[in-house]
């Protein structure tokens, strides 16, 4: 039962590939095998929301999945935002709106705010703060979270 | 038993000698499985026959199963992964019945796809489901397998009179909601069966739904959940459909408040009495921070404002 | 035109932290790797009490790709973890030893470690240690009698016990005695990074490596190289992102010596990283406290005396805190108010739990709350409004500052300053009370289930005695600033930065704050109990004055100009009027290298060190108000208007000290509404996951008005600064249960917290039938 699998994951356009266990979780090998450490584990079981990571351009919880299941998947995470030094709107209005405190579940927060507003960018204020209580934040109490997406949103559209 | 209202899975996999051990044992990671990713509906089935009796399991969406493997309360040896199966991802009306394929997401239902009152109803339900990133990898059947007390889509299910399809090296049968759900986490689906399919009744133009759950925290398994369907011809209530979930061990419809709803006039008076008894009628699960009559009362006030919210 | 330097100070400039958090550049303690290094997995026990026979670590040792197993008796040599303030000799046999020996005392009790070459086998070896225990019948009810311990020795370690006057007269003469019983319930910090902790030896340099620290790097370092006979040079810790603190991270906890340990003995690196289950039973709990208070008072509802027995529920052992929090607790009790007379024991007993200690606003948001729901009782069967209550008992300004008989985190209390009633007229005009009021009448008129809640408190801040920093200026111009502070995501860098900045003449953003690194500055006092900014600032300040002065200084001479017509802006000394020329202060560092032949006598380099001493805590102050509405048919709480008004004496940066605020808040909203370990009759935890223990979402956060006051700056310190850190959460528990209770009928009947909606139902279905 000690099969391991060769797989690649393509992360913010760049290909892993590793050999794992199947047991081996998306987020475990995105850290540790592909080495991408800007996407947090805070609970491993699908609650927090700090992992979650774009696939195909869908958020989702990365470790709920196993990495055998994103093989060949289109995966995008906190480190690919920025282009070069240009950060990307969400990542500006985070920093504007002070919306991070110890910052561990900002990566999380970015992902699932980018990845809902790229396919509905015309989200209602309570839509935003629908989709944002999704993920956990202990430090901020949410105000300037969703004050920095809802000024990203506008952004995102212009 | 008490159970715990998102690890239900406890009551599944661990039997009550020790449960209580279980919880603090601590485990995060999963343990070793063999995987296999079959195509087809054939292929799924063939394995599922091969290594059911080897402790082998579906994996669908895995939002629930999952985090239950990362606890290591589900071991199991061989995990048959359906989600790169094609035709299991289709979601279509065939002859008024909707075919829910066992890999939609549940945020295919977020969307103008099904049309009529079934899909304004699924777009008014699928929003209480956990959360957006959930939704998008988690089922729907996956969810009707799962069989939470407190899940939504087996709710509908129940309300609908849905039908699961179950497929087997032995054959195809179906089953519906009513005899499909037998407790907490516990349906008619056997080891080496597939839920291919789900089917829900496309509803008359002009029914009437409404659907309310209660957590204490947004996108948490429902305490307490109501959902309404019924239609009015001549300023009286027809076909009514009242289904609680979450309050016993599986949603079911419930036929007494059904019954004070059919023929009656709607409003306030019929809507208190059919809440009243539905809160009478229901056999309310207890857990840590909820009694029955917690539960009871929340019965009463779920149906009143869904039949409200349906008019 | 005249030279005009910025100013830093008071400005909400956005934060210098931020941009690798944002990229994914962080370094939290699950990014820190080193080559060929192991993951440690500890086997816990599953018992709350029993007896521990034996452990056969036969089958997990034969798992490949193990390389350790160890329990009590591989590490019989190391003591049980020390108390941070220094041996205690009554407390010492209630410590809690590294790994358990013969007695298991909750369940999540390290009994064995595992050290394995990958954290999926340490797990599958772990499930492969055989654990024979006996289970006890387990204590988890603080409140009953006390039972045994060990050898003599009760569940009640000791009794906290303050107090001065006679109470017994207060009594005697009171025209009215309220009475409550009164329960908080038990929460935690629950950050969103776990702990973690990677042992390193570097025996090239003989030195122990300690990295994922957090909270008290230097007082840390001091335990260990205790515990472990090492020399405190030969120890050294590393800080790297936190991913929250609230109190529970950066402790000692048996897992931070067992890397330390097994690095030197395996000679390999030595990774941890706590999951969230265990984080749930393995990190310091806290709050849990039962309070039979009651207040003497006089016919015009004047607080005469308190007395108050309380059970402080401990859990399994005492860990590095000692009883402070009970001793905080009875210290801070008495709040804002005037109080003649005053008894306080806390019954510090132990349970069969998880060990409990400090979580942001320890000791202050369950008094709070115990105090607050007093008051409110006291104006009720007085026939008063809850303002006015408050009113005639608010210590005055004129009575500042106000002497306290009583000590906490063993300091003497000495409110420094605070201007209590106008904080209050202000929050009542800003929140709108009085036509509130008014409005919730018209709204129970019709129907409507609606309250209005009102907490006062007193926080504290800023522990001394002492902090350090050293202010150096680079060749480069960088000016760094190496404190000895921690930072857990408060914006503590931010902070330094602005008033050193202020102070020297430069911009904020060019100012590299370093902290949490043992190996870069000798002393240094953490971040805890609201403390780095109101110490480490004014230590800062005092360091870039010198640094100023020296820079000024060598300008002069260069410029054959008085010093005093110089100044600097940024990063630039020029003459006050503009004129003339300039010079840029990695130039002036230049000259002040040893080597240069312009330094004349002055010591070597633009740098300096700077102390900052105060003799008492400094007390900011605050009322929290809250207008509720409540569901009868589900028991739901909605909290339609919320306001936060703070005095902190001096704010450095607002929008910080505002973050501060409504992230307590949500900590606090927690402990009132959803939060609460809880356990069964045998101990068990039944909270060990983060759908069950509820954190609040985006969703449950109402939007919240926050004041920020600067009527009454600190007398402590040059700066005037008061700590924002716990402000936010401290009456937050106070002032839902007191709206909660206004809806109901302002009876009392609210009287343990978090507030379940099924206690809600309850008691309307109740009032109804």
């Amino acid at each position: 039962m000690s099969e391991r699998r060769d797989i690649t994951l393509n992360i913010n356009g760049t290909d892993y590939t590793a050999t794992v266990e199947p047991r081996r979780t998306l987020v475990d090998v995105i850290r540790d095998d592909c080495g991408q450490t800007g996407t947090h584990i805070g609970c491993e079981h699908g609650v927090c929301g700090a992992c979650t990571v774009l696939i195909d351009d869908e958020p989702m919880r990365s470790c709920l999945m196993f990495a055998v299941q994103a093989d060949g998947r289109r995966i995008r995470t906190v480190e690919g935002l920025a282009e070069g030094e240009k950060l990307h709107p969400m990542q500006e209005a985070f920093m504007q709106h002070h919306a991070l405190q110890c910052g561990f579940c900002t990566p999380g927060f970015l992902m699932l705010a980018i990845g809902v507003l790229e396919k509905k960018p015309n989200l209602s204020d309570e839509e935003i703060v629908d989709v944002l209580s999704s993920n956990l934040c202990r430090c901020t109490g949410y105000e300037n979270i969703i004050k920095a997406v809802r000024a990203a949103a506008a952004v995102m559209r212009a | 038993m008490p159970f715990k209202p998102f690890f239900t899975a406890l009551v599944k996999y661990v039997n009550s000698l020790s449960e209580t051990v279980a919880i603090s044992a601590q485990r995060m990671k999963p343990a070793r499985f063999s995987y296999h990713a079959p195509r087809s509906v054939g292929e799924a089935v063939a394995l599922l026959a091969e290594f059911a009796p080897h402790d082998g399991r579906v994996l669908a969406g895995g939002q629930s199963l999952v985090p239950t493997m990362a606890f290591r309360m589900a071991q199991p040896a061989h995990l048959i992964d359906i989600n790169e199966i094609a035709e299991l991802a289709t979601l279509q009306v065939v002859n008024e019945t909707l075919k829910i394929g066992a890999c939609v997401r549940h945020n295919a239902f977020d969307s103008d796809d099904v049309p009529g009152v079934t899909g304004a109803l699924l777009r008014n339900v699928v929003g209480n489901i956990a959360h957006y990133p959930i939704r998008t990898r988690g089922t729907f059947c996956g969810s009707v397998a799962n069989a939470d007390p407190a899940s939504e889509w087996c709710c509908v299910m129940a309300a609908l009179d849905g039908v699961a399809v179950l497929q087997s090296g032995r054959g195809t049968r179906r089953v519906a909601a009513a005899e499909f759900y037998r407790g907490i986490m516990t349906t008619s689906l056997e080891d080496d069966e597939l839920l291919v399919c789900c089917e829900l009744p496309m509803l008359a133009a002009g029914t009437r739904t409404g659907f309310i759950e209660f957590s204490r925290r947004k996108g948490d398994f429902a305490i307490t959940m109501a959902l309404v369907a019924y239609r009015i011809e001549n300023g009286k209530i027809v076909e009514p459909r009242v289904a609680i979930g979450g309050a016993e061990a599986h949603a079911r419809r419930m036929p007494s408040a059904e019954a004070v709803l059919a023929n009656a006039t709607p409003g306030n008076v019929s809507f208190v009495k059919a809440a009243e008894a539905a809160a009478a009628a229901c056999d309310p699960i207890e857990d840590l921070n909820n009694t029955a009559d917690y539960r009871r009362g929340l019965v009463r006030t779920l149906v009143e404002r869904a039949l409200e919210a349906a008019a | 035109m005249t030279a005009k330097p910025r100013e830093w100070i008071g400005v909400s400039v956005t934060r210098v932290e931020d941009r690798p958090l944002v990229t994914g550049q962080g370094r939290f303690a699950g990014d820190v790797a080193f080559p060929h290094q192991l993951y440690m997995r500890i086997v816990r026990s599953p018992y709350a009490h029993g007896e521990l026979k034996g452990v056969d670590t036969t089958a997990a040792r034969a798992v490949k790709g193990v390389i350790a197993i160890w329990t009590a008796a591989d590490i019989a040599d190391l003591p049980p973890i020390d108390f941070r303030e220094g041996p205690n000799e009554k407390l010492a046999p209630f410590r809690q030893p590294v790994l358990a020996k013969s007695v298991v005392r909750y369940a999540g009790e390290p009994v064995a470690a595992v050290f394995a070459t990958d954290p999926y086998i340490a797990e599958d070896a772990a499930d492969l240690v055989e654990l024979d225990i006996e289970e006890i019948a387990a204590v988890v009810d603080a409140t009953l009698p006390a039972a045994d311990f060990a050898h003599g020795l009760t569940t009640e370690a000791t009794i906290c016990k303050q107090g001065y006057g006679d109470v017994a007269q207060a009594f005697k003469q009171a025209a009215h005695i309220i009475e409550m019983d009164l329960s908080v319930g038990r929460h935690s910090g629950v950050p969103l990074e776990t702990r973690g902790a990677i042992g390193r030896y570097d025996a090239a340099r003989d030195v122990l490596e300690l990295h994922g620290a957090a909270k008290v790097p230097h007082k840390n370092r001091e335990s260990l190289a205790r515990m472990l006979n090492r020399s405190t040079g030969g120890v050294h810790l590393y800080e790297g992102h936190v991913g929250g603190g609230f109190g529970v991270r950066g402790e000692i906890y048996p897992e931070d010596i067992l890397v330390l340990v097994a690095a030197m003995r395996l000679r390999r690196p030595v990774k941890w990283l706590e999951d969230r289950r265990e984080h749930m039973i393995a990190a310091n709990h806290s709050r849990q406290q039962h309070h039979h208070i009651r207040a003497a008072v006089d016919k015009d509802g004047c607080l005469l005396g308190i007395d108050d027995d309380f059970f402080h529920d401990q859990g399994a052992y005492i860990r590095t805190h000692g009883t402070r929090v009970a001793d905080t607790a009875c210290g801070i009790l008495p709040g804002p108010y005037r109080l003649p007379h005053f008894r306080v024991a806390a019954h510090f007993r132990l349970t069969n739990k998880t060990p409990a200690a400090t979580y942001r606003s320890p000791g202050r948001y369950e008094t709070n709350f115990v105090r607050e729901r007093l008051l409110d009782k006291v104006a009720k069967q007085l026939g008063l409004s809850r303002v006015e209550v408050r009113r005639r008992n608010l210590i005055a300004p004129a009575e500042m500052p106000y002497e306290r008989p009583l000590v906490a985190l063993g300091d003497e209390v000495v409110l420094d300053s605070g201007r209590y009633e106008e904080l209050l007229d202000k929050a009542l005009a800003g929140f709108q009370w009085d036509q509130l009021e008014a409005n919730v009448k018209k709204r129970r008129a019709a129907g409507e289930i609606v309250g209005l809640g009102l907490a006062m408190y007193v926080e504290k801040s800023g522990l001394g005695p002492v902090d350090g920093a050293r202010v150096n200026v680079h060749t480069s111009g960088e000016v760094e600033v190496i404190t000895g502070g921690a930072s857990v995501g408060q914006g503590f860098e931010t902070v330094i930065a602005q008033v050193a900045a202020q102070t020297l003449g430069v911009d904020y953003r060019s100012v590299r704050v370093v902290h949490g690194r043992t190996d870069r500055i000798e002393y240094g006092i953490g971040a805890h109990a609201t403390r780095a900014t109101v110490m480490t600032a004014n230590a800062t300040m005092v360091a870039a004055e010198k640094v100023r002065a020296k820079a000024l200084d060598m300008a002069a001479q260069l410029f054959q100009a008085d010093a005093g017509d110089l100044t600097i802006v940024d990063g630039v000394v020029l003459r006050t009027d503009g004129s003339g020329a300039t010079i840029d202060l990695g130039q002036l560092a230049h000259h002040l290298r040893p080597v240069s032949s312009t330094r004349g006598d002055r010591e070597p380099g633009l740098a300096s060190d700077g102390w900052f001493t105060t003799d008492h805590m400094t007390y900011p102050y605050g009322a929290q108000l809250a207008l509720v509405k409540l569901d009868p048919g589900t028991g739901g709480v909605t909290i339609e208007k919320m306001l936060i008004a703070f005095d902190i004496g001096r704010a450095i940066n607002p929008m910080l000290v505002r973050g501060q605020l409504v992230g307590g808040f949500a900590q606090g909203l927690g402990g009132a509404l959803f939060e609460e370990f809880q356990y069964d009759e045998r101990g068990q935890p039944l909270s060990v996951t983060l759908a069950d223990y509820l954190v609040p979402t985006a969703h449950e956060m109402p939007s919240v008005d926050v004041m920020i006051l600067e009527d009454a700056p600190s007398t402590c310190n040059p700066l005037g600064i008061k700590g924002a850190g716990e402000g936010g959460v401290a009456a937050v528990g106070a002032v839902i249960a007191s709206a909660v209770d206004d809806a109901l009928g302002g009876e009392g009947l609210i009287t343990q917290i978090p507030i379940r909606p099924q206690m809600i139902k309850a008691i309307l279905d109740k009032r109804k039938a």
